[in-house]
């Protein structure tokens, strides 16, 4: 668990980071959403002390980072910026193997290591290992980023705006695919984002952050049924609200006993934003929720639905 | 082979045979020099003097190298900034003085001969090799060096494998052309005494030979050409092996 607690930081006159406290559980991932300049970047970077704050401290399962040397400390974290930052006279194979090399890990292990994670991140190993960074998309080189940060297997993932460079298109698939490695290796991820949906995609809880305080840090339901601040209301916008709620929830949660034979049939891995609009187009009273296997589970009513898209 | 590299091979050849055998070219020279002066220069060996003048270009260059690479390096630290305009300015001053004002002013500290020479080419050298390392270590991307910390290497560490490699197309060509910047200036040498192709030129000026004067420019320019030509051959080895040039 990382904890942050009173961080400060000032640059002169500015506070760039004002008294922030808060906590990151564990195998789960945060989002801190805030404005360009608002202090998101800063308040990463102490964690794994690329900044050193100027009050307060971070402790990582109780130790103080601030009694471990800065590159021994960064080490044993991942770290992802935006526009990846991959070292540009170094393969592929070699940007991965950063950590393992300054940890002096053999070289089979290293080598073993970084294949594994060429597959992980869906890049062929026989194809792309011995690549420079220039001749890989920019969808790939994020891969890479990402691989060369969880090379030496740490448990914490610090993401500063890593999709930032990526198109539309393949941001989406790029969220998904973290949120499943995330699950997968039971990382505990930070990461920060000035983009609300991005944040609302990913984060099991969201940080809010405007002018270097912290407004609201909660679950993204949390956020939007009982925002803390004005800002928090206005950020989380209330023309879709009910959408990003109807979006937080699958279809195999919300799923009602009853007959659905007939039924048009939806994905129980679906979110209810999806069965709404699904029930729309197919002007349909409920839908039938399938499991993976193609069973149905029961069914899902409009009723049910919208009931899911306001205040309990 | 292409046509560049077989004209290359064949005026290295020609002036190799010059320097081993310069009496065996007194035909092509010999119009060059009147009331049958001597067409080939015999005061001293040819190749001696090619010796010592690429010698000291060397030598001084190397010095040059290492005092401004170290200088670049170090403002570019963030301890150093503030040395950065009284270094550039330094540097500048050393260009801007022309090199025979400084032999005229080493030569009664230092005495004749080489000292005097190496001085000069040395201050001479400086700023392009500065000028190059500033801008190679200034355009290393900081989304590069936050990630080279970030992925917990320390500051030797990051000059030396991040910064250095990105740095070194730069460099290297900075060192280049202070070298051939250098080998045309040594012939100056020659006015304090310094062995070197310019004696054959002096001589040639004072004796009203131009002979003399044509062959000692000869072998300094296409020295010239030929070696900046083979370093930059060299250092595409180079980068490609630190992994800056691609294949
Ligand atoms: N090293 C620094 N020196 C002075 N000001 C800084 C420094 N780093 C960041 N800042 C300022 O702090 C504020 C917050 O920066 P940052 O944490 O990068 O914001 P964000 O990541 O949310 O865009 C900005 O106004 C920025 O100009
Ligand atoms: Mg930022």
């Amino acid at each position: 668990m990382i904890v942050i607690e009173g961080a400060t930081k000032r640059y002169g006159e500015a506070t760039v980071v004002d008294d922030v406290s808060m906590a990151v559980e564990s195998g789960s991932m945060t989002v801190v959403v805030g404005q360009s300049g608002s202090g998101k970047s800063t308040l990463l970077r102490m964690i794994n002390r690329l900044v050193e704050p100027s009050s307060g401290r971070v402790t990582i399962d109780g130790v103080d980072v601030s009694t471990v040397p800065g590159p021994q400390l960064r080490r044993g974290i991942g770290y992802v910026i935006q526009g990846h930052g991959l070292f540009p006279h170094r393969t592929v194979a070699q940007n991965i193997a950063t950590v393992p090399r300054l940890l002096g890990w053999p070289r089979d292990k290293t080598r073993a290591r970084v294949e594994e994670l060429l597959a992980l991140l869906q890049l062929d190993p026989k194809q792309f290992a011995s690549k420079y960074p220039h001749e890989l998309s920019g969808g790939e080189q994020q891969r890479v980023g990402v691989a060369r940060a969880l090379a030496a297997g740490p448990k914490i993932l610090l993401m500063d705006e890593p999709f930032g460079a990526l198109d539309p298109i393949i941001r989406l698939k790029a969220q998904d695919d973290l949120k499943a490695l995330q699950r997968r290796l039971g990382a505990t991820v930070l990461l920060v984002t000035h983009d609300m949906d991005e944040a609302f995609r990913l984060g099991d809880r969201i940080a809010v952050l405007n002018e270097g305080r912290l407004q609201q840090c909660g679950t993204p339901a949390e956020l939007l049924l009982r925002p803390a601040t004005p800002y928090v209301q206005q950020l989380v916008g209330s023309s879709d609200r009910s959408y990003r709620l109807l979006a937080l929830t699958t279809a195999a949660e919300a799923v009602e006993a009853g007959p659905a034979e007939g039924l048009p049939g939806i994905d129980g891995g679906a979110t209810l934003r999806e069965a709404l609009a699904e029930i729309v187009w197919r002007d349909a009273p409920a839908l039938a929720v399938l499991a993976e296997d193609g069973k149905p589970l029961g069914r899902l009513s409009l009723q049910a639905i919208l009931a899911r898209g306001r205040p309990q | 082979m292409t046509g560049a590299l077989a004209l290359r091979l064949a005026a290295l050849a020609l002036l190799l045979a010059f320097l081993f055998d310069p009496a065996a070219f007194a035909p092509v020279f010999a119009p060059l020099a009147q009331h049958g002066a001597p067409a080939i220069y015999s005061q001293a060996s040819l190749l001696d003097l090619t010796v010592s003048h690429l010698r000291i270009v060397a030598l001084a260059t190397a010095a040059s190298a290492v005092l401004a690479i170290t200088l670049g390096i170090l403002v570019t630290r963030r301890a150093g900034a503030e040395f950065l305009p009284l270094s550039r300015a330094i540097v500048n001053i050393g260009q801007t003085f022309p090199p025979v004002a400084v032999l005229a002013v080493a030569a009664p500290l230092v005495g004749f001969g080489e000292a005097p020479t190496f001085i000069a080419l040395f201050v001479y050298g400086l700023l392009p090799i500065f000028e190059n390392t500033l801008s190679g270590l200034q355009q290393v991307s900081p989304a590069v060096m936050e990630a080279a910390r970030g992925a917990g290497m320390g500051p030797w560490r990051r000059l030396w494998e991040v910064e250095l490699p990105l740095a070194s197309p730069q460099i290297f060509e900075g060192v280049r052309l202070s070298t051939v910047i250098a080998i045309g200036t040594a012939t100056i040498g020659s006015t304090v005494a310094a062995k070197g192709l310019g004696e054959v030129i002096i001589a040639g000026l004072l004796s009203d030979n131009t002979a003399f004067v044509a062959q000692g420019g000869l072998v300094v320019g296409v020295m010239a050409v030929l070696i900046y030509d083979a370093m930059g051959a060299a250092e595409r080895l180079l980068l490609r092996r630190l992994g800056v040039l691609a294949d």
